[in-house]
């Protein structure tokens, strides 16, 4: 409980805030990772699970390969890829979105094969090609379960991304490392806090995006 | 329902019960007391949970083995929060320990010196009941690295020439280097030498060498005992003002230990210097072999086993 106070106290301080490696400068580092990561993995990850949610095709592919993927240790990930690009933000990155790409793509194909097939019928009938279906119809009405892929891919990557440390790069992690290495428990548990606070933040904007979603389109 | 938490409880009172009982240096500690006030027999070799340690554990181990005394093996103890109460309390006979951090340990406001000041104030340290005997040449402790090339290319032999190299220095290092007094601010204040730091969290592991080889970082903090130094031809820039507390290789011994068990483990001291760990080391690394037959390993080819 001691702790708590104490890192709750680091982190009312203003001056831990300030400096280029206060805890201001941290956060936007980390929040850039995260978006960073999500950026890539959503590039890579959406048009793979639309594509399998429309078709139906090398579904079992998707499910299996990315539930493997979801098995990797991501600090030996990170580690791996070190040895391989050095020390600096390619490995983390690497590993981040390997961490994300499971999420957006499950929720991706789960999202179009979620919309009622009689609705797809009704839309092929009226003369709608098959990328008219896809886009006009089954990714907004997707689009709830797509969020919500991304959301929990959010989750995991800013939870993870303290890890960036590691391996020289900066976030939040940096003053976690710190405090681990000099048994400085307050800084290490005020960092944590941090990543918390940042967590929370971003899950509730995803929760309001997701709900004025659901206004737009009718379902309450 | 009620009953069914009850239940659980109760076997969780059993399970930590059972645990509490099982706790292997407890039975050990009488064992090792009784033997070993009769008949000097038998007694504990501890070490902590890094290889090389253990390895040097092991040559103890087996060096008194050689001389009649029965050794039980306790290797692999995480932390000196944790084994140092074993040796205080006597469930621990010896212990390879390194001066500096076990001074740290003890009287953490120490004042840094040089191998033998340290040593002396470590004896100093040492509570009732436990003594250092003579530290080995051989040191584990963090050390200043460059490339052979960019020494010879900057002419720098000790910590101190790395103020006149005419470019922004980054050193590769735990991040622990930002507040600790060997670190970024001692070396500022002592030596004059300003270094950006990289933090790499593997304590001069592959990902620290790799920074300093692929020139990512210009210095490494990379432990002198380290085979990863010589294969790679790098240089250990020399602490002329001894910043880094010294860690030389020193048995940590009990009251149980009788003098021939002493002068057993002071032979073993009398010979280990810096390329006697460095090989020792190297050697478990390429073979990968236990710590038991890297100590076999090396005692015979010191001639030192029969």
């Amino acid at each position: 409980m001691n702790h708590l106070m104490e890192a709750v106290s680091v982190l009312l301080d203003p001056d831990a805030w300030s400096g280029p490696s206060g805890f201001g400068a941290r956060m936007l580092e980390h929040l850039w990772y995260t978006g960073l990561a999500l950026l890539i993995s959503a590039a890579l990850a959406l048009p793979v699970g639309l594509l399998v949610g429309h078709t139906g095709r090398w579904r079992a592919l998707a499910v299996i390969s990315s539930g493997m993927v979801r098995a990797l240790p991501t600090l030996g990930v990170i580690t791996l890829a070190a040895l391989f690009v050095g020390i600096g933000l390619t490995a983390p990155m690497i590993a981040f979105v390997v961490l994300a790409i499971p999420s957006i793509l499950a929720g991706a194909y789960a999202g179009v094969e979620s919309v009622n097939p009689a609705t797809k019928d009704a839309a092929t009938a009226q003369g709608m090609s098959g990328w008219q279906v896809l886009l006009r119809v089954e990714i907004p009405l997707g689009l709830p379960l797509i969020i919500g892929g991304l959301r929990n891919a959010t989750l995991q990557v800013v939870a993870t991304a303290t890890l960036a440390a590691y391996v020289g790069a900066g976030g939040l992690g940096r003053q976690l490392f710190l405090g681990l290495r000099t048994q400085d428990y307050p800084l290490m548990l005020a960092a944590s806090l941090a990543v918390i606070l940042l967590a929370i933040v971003l899950d509730a904007l995803f929760e309001l995006s997701q709900r004025l979603l659901r206004r737009r389109m009718g379902v309450v | 329902m009620k009953r069914m938490s009850a239940a659980a409880a109760g076997l969780t009172v059993l399970a930590l019960s059972a645990c509490g009982g099982g706790d292997p240096l407890e039975t050990d500690d009488d064992g090792a007391e009784d033997t070993a006030a009769e008949n000097g027999g038998a007694l504990t070799v501890g070490s902590q949970q890094y290889y090389s340690n253990t390895v040097l554990a092991e040559i103890y181990a087996q060096v008194l083995e050689q001389e009649g005394y029965e050794i039980q093996r306790e290797y692999e103890i995480g932390q000196r929060e944790v084994y140092i109460p074993e040796l205080e309390s006597g469930a621990i006979d010896v212990f390879p320990e390194y001066t500096g951090n076990l001074l740290d340990y003890f009287d953490p406001e120490n004042e840094p010196g040089d191998a033998e000041e340290v040593h002396a104030a470590l004896g100093e340290a040492l509570p009732e009941g436990l003594e250092a005997l003579d530290y080995a040449e051989a040191t584990d402790q963090d050390s200043y690295v460059v490339t052979e090339e960019f020494a010879q290319e900057h002419d720098l032999q000790t910590v101190g020439d790395l103020a006149e190299v005419e470019q922004d220095l980054r050193i590769a290092a735990n991040s622990e280097f930002e507040t600790r007094p060997y670190g970024i601010e001692g070396l500022a204040e002592t030596y004059g030498v300003e270094l950006e730091l990289v933090p790499v969290e593997d304590s001069g592991g592959p990902l620290t060498l790799g920074a300093l080889l692929d020139g990512e970082v210009e210095v490494a903090n990379i432990y002198s005992a380290d085979p990863a130094i010589e294969d790679n031809d790098l240089v250990i820039l020399e602490d002329t003002e001894s910043l880094v507390l010294p860690q030389n290789v020193v048995p940590i011994v009990s009251d149980n230990v009788d003098e021939a068990a002493r002068e057993a483990l002071l032979q073993v001291q009398a010979v280990l210097d810096q390329q006697q760990l460095l090989d020792i080391n190297s050697h478990s690394q390429t073979t990968q072999d236990s710590p038991g037959d890297v100590a076999q390993w090396w005692l015979e080819e010191q001639g030192m086993l029969d």
